[in-house]
């Protein structure tokens, strides 16, 4: 594995779902942002948390490119097709498995047993991620799957 | 039955603001700012416009205040059986750091005596009540409204309250329950909980941070409670993230009920600059008052070199004037208008206010720089060109432009601050010779077609045979000294026109003014005038006492006092009563500390530093 091709297809893979998303809320087609839900992992100032989220964000993405990177090998098959069917699968797992395990995994979101708390105050992204917007689940997808065709085209 | 519009008062967030009304009724409400479409609206449609009330069930008694010198509002209702107290406020906070919903209004219901029970509708109607969305209930994390835009609004709540918006709850003695309403707008959500303990530290914080601002206000004089709530108010209505203060957070509260003189007056106008920059600086919130300049000159140097009547929350041109044709109106007072078509009149008087403004900020020690002082030539240039052109006036008249007094005597102030300026150094390069002929020739014609020898007063008009209260501050912008014979006269003859009840003045008659109430700002301009030297000291208390009898059980006034029986008219709270009402005080101090020479306050121009 070449590692600058992998992690510069990462990098772009990861600038341009970044800016999907941020696009899209500000189209108002969702409230979901990645960078905010994780950047308050660490911080419940607003603006900091936007920006750590940011760096988080990208390095995330870089080590997601490595994973398809690995997969591609393993497989033996690449392009921006299979990054792309990749990006789908990757969405699948953030929709139906990571969404609603974020409530129990973030310190900072309310779980839907609880109710908010004084530490636990983020709305939760419930089912498909449906609370942030009807049209976050297809914004997640298409961006997922532009990060992968990126990916997979790139390498 | 929607309530009168002195039967409310404001909360907010120096972003926002709500009203309420003494029964408990969230009428008013925009988010996330000022100029936003409405997610209450009962105030101008009591079935359409949607509302969020606490109140006891069945009949009740209500008192309410604010807490000590805090905009933290306190509603008790009493009940046959028992005592609620009902405590509503938006958030402030000091901290960056922590985690708050984007905008929130926290309601605190307590059972204070006996048993109260307790009924809440909650009915928001986002877009002006444009539609009735669909409440959803998600448990433990409160109620969820889409508001639009995909924007949220969220009600977390400890009440028993679903889908229906609707509960009743009985509360014995020291229960309570907690709401806390917010709205997000491009984010995940923040839901405050709804408990004691959060409710009452962020009503604590609130608190403190509005008494900590409060106790800068500089004032001893007269009326000090009325000074120092007014004075919050302003805070209250200045646009944290640009330093604009709104006229009123609301649009089409009637100057006529049932009429339709119904505008919005969610904006910011030039015509009360001075008024506004004096009064801040004179209270020595200098903070304030800089952040305001900073918005007036960012402002006016978008429209370079015109100057706009009114502009928006960040400086720009309003939108267009249009009618909301599916609102009742309050009182039935129709069309209700979002925007203002104001925006296109020219009105000359604006370019005195802004060089007066300009003036305050550097009597207060504040230093004009190049780009400012280009830009004040500028204007300077604009009026020596223009001044002798009609206008639609400090009245914002519609239709053909008239040649008013007011604006003349404006205009020669604009110039003659420029001289001034200049002279002190402070406008390099500016041609105040020229400016100086133009001065003097505005005043000769003031002189010869604004004085009426018939009437015994200056007019309304050029040539004209009415009087109008803007003429009360010849004397404020330093045109001519309170007790000139002149302006002696003219006084009279306001007295005698526009006064409607003792302390009460109109602006002017004129078929638009048919029915409306006394001008709040007039009435307090008359208090100037006497405090100046138009009148004794204690003519001029008497005349503020008089006044502030009319503000309502929390302090406040609209745009306009209804003479008969003494109810607001008008959007509420109107800011520029208010300054009104904080120039008079800061006149009449200086009257009394230190006499009539006093009243005229340090007008002087320092020098410009090296």
């Amino acid at each position: 594995m070449s590692w600058p091709p992998s992690l510069l297809a990462g990098f772009a893979g990861t600038l341009l779902l970044t800016s999907l998303e941020a696009g899209a809320q500000q189209l108002h087609l969702t409230r979901m942002s990645m960078p905010y839900l994780l950047g308050t992992a660490f911080t419940a100032s607003r603006d900091r948390a936007k920006v750590i989220g940011f760096f988080t964000h990208l390095v995330n993405g870089q080590l997601f490119a490595l994973l398809y990177v690995a997969v591609f090998r393993a497989t033996g098959h690449s392009g921006a097709l299979w990054g792309a069917l990749l990006g789908l699968i990757h969405s699948a797992v953030v929709l139906l498995v990571v969404m609603p395990l974020l409530p129990s995994l973030h310190p900072r979101m309310a779980s839907a047993q609880q109710g908010p708390t004084d530490l636990r105050q983020i709305e939760p992204p419930g089912p498909m991620a449906l609370h942030y917007g009807l049209s976050t689940p297809l914004m997640l997808v298409v961006s997922h799957v532009i990060f992968g065709m990126v990916v997979g085209g790139l390498l | 039955m929607t309530a009168a519009i002195r039967d409310h008062a404001i909360v907010g967030d120096c972003r926002s603001a709500a009203l309420v009304s003494r029964g408990g009724s969230l009428d008013w409400l925009c988010w996330p700012s000022f100029d936003s479409p409405s997610l209450f609206a009962a105030l101008l449609d009591e079935e359409r416009g949607g509302r969020f009330s606490i109140s006891p069930a069945g009949s009740f008694r209500s008192e309410r205040a604010y807490l000590h010198e805090t905009n933290v509002l306190r509603t008790r209702f009493f009940t046959g059986g028992g005592e609620l107290a009902l405590t509503d406020f938006m958030p402030v906070s000091g901290s960056a750091r922590a985690m708050r919903p984007g905008q929130e209004l926290v309601r605190i219901a307590c059972c204070e005596r006996g048993e109260v029970e307790v009924e809440i509708a909650f009915d928001p109607r986002p877009g002006y009540g444009r539609r009735k969305p669909e409440i959803r209930s998600l448990g433990k994390l409160g109620l969820r409204v889409d508001a639009g835009s995909g924007d949220l609004l969220t009600l977390v709540t400890d009440a028993p309250l679903g889908p229906s918006g609707c509960a009743r709850v009985r509360l014995g003695p020291g229960q309570r329950l907690h709401f806390s309403l917010g709205y997000t707008r491009g984010m995940p959500a923040i839901l405050a909980p709804a408990t004691a303990a959060r409710s009452q530290a962020v009503l604590e914080e609130t608190a403190r941070l509005w008494r900590l601002w409060a106790a800068r206000t500089r004032y001893d004089g007269p009326a000090r409670d009325m000074v120092v709530r007014s004075a919050l108010l302003l805070k209250l209505l200045q646009f944290a993230p640009s330093g604009a203060i709104i006229a009123a957070p609301t649009t089409s509260l009637p100057e006529r009920l049932g009429g339709e003189l119904n505008w919005d007056y969610r904006f910011c106008w030039l015509r009360d600059a001075a008024l506004t920059a004096r009064a801040l600086f004179g209270l020595g919130h200098r903070e304030e008052a800089e952040s305001f300049m900073s918005w007036l000159l960012l402002a006016t140097s978008l429209s370079l070199p015109r100057l706009h009547v009114l502009y928006d929350l960040y400086g720009r041109m309003p939108g267009p004037e249009k009618e909301l044709g599916h609102l009742a109106g309050h009182s039935g007072s129709r069309p209700v208008r979002v925007g203002n078509a104001a925006r296109g009149q020219v009105q000359l008087d604006t370019y005195g206010e802004v060089i007066e403004a300009a003036t305050y900020f550097v009597r207060s020690g504040g230093e004009i720089d190049r780009p400012t002082a280009t830009m004040l030539v500028g204007f300077g240039r604009e009026v020596a060109r223009d001044w002798s052109e009609p206008d639609e006036g400090i009245w914002e008249v519609r239709g053909p432009g008239s040649y008013f007094t007011h604006s003349r005597v404006l205009c020669w102030a604009a110039l003659q601050r420029l001289c001034e300026l200049a002279e002190k150094g402070h406008l390099p390069g500016a041609p105040a010779a020229e400016f100086a002929r133009a001065r003097d020739r505005i005043r000769a014609q003031v002189e010869e077609l604004a004085w009426s020898e018939q009437l015994q007063s200056y007019t309304r008009t050029l040539a004209g045979a009415d009087v109008d209260a803007s003429l009360l501050l010849l004397p404020w912008f330093g045109y001519c000294p309170a007790d000139a014979p002149r302006m002696r006269a003219t006084w009279r003859r306001i007295r005698q026109r526009l006064e409607v009840r003792p302390g009460l003045f109109r602006r002017y008659f004129g078929g638009l003014t048919e029915g409306e109430g006394a001008f709040g700002i007039c009435s307090f301009w008359a208090v100037e005038y006497l405090a100046l030297g138009g009148g004794t000291a204690e003519e001029a208390e008497q005349s503020l006492r008089t006044l502030i009898g009319y503000a309502n059980d929390v302090g406040l006034y609209g745009e306009e006092i209804e003479p008969r029986d003494g109810g607001a008219l008008g959007n509420f709270p109107q800011a520029y009563t208010h300054v009104g009402l904080i120039n008079a005080a800061l006149s009449l101090r200086d009257r009394l500390e230190h006499g009539r020479q006093g009243a005229g306050q340090a007008r002087s121009v320092p020098e410009a530093r090296a």
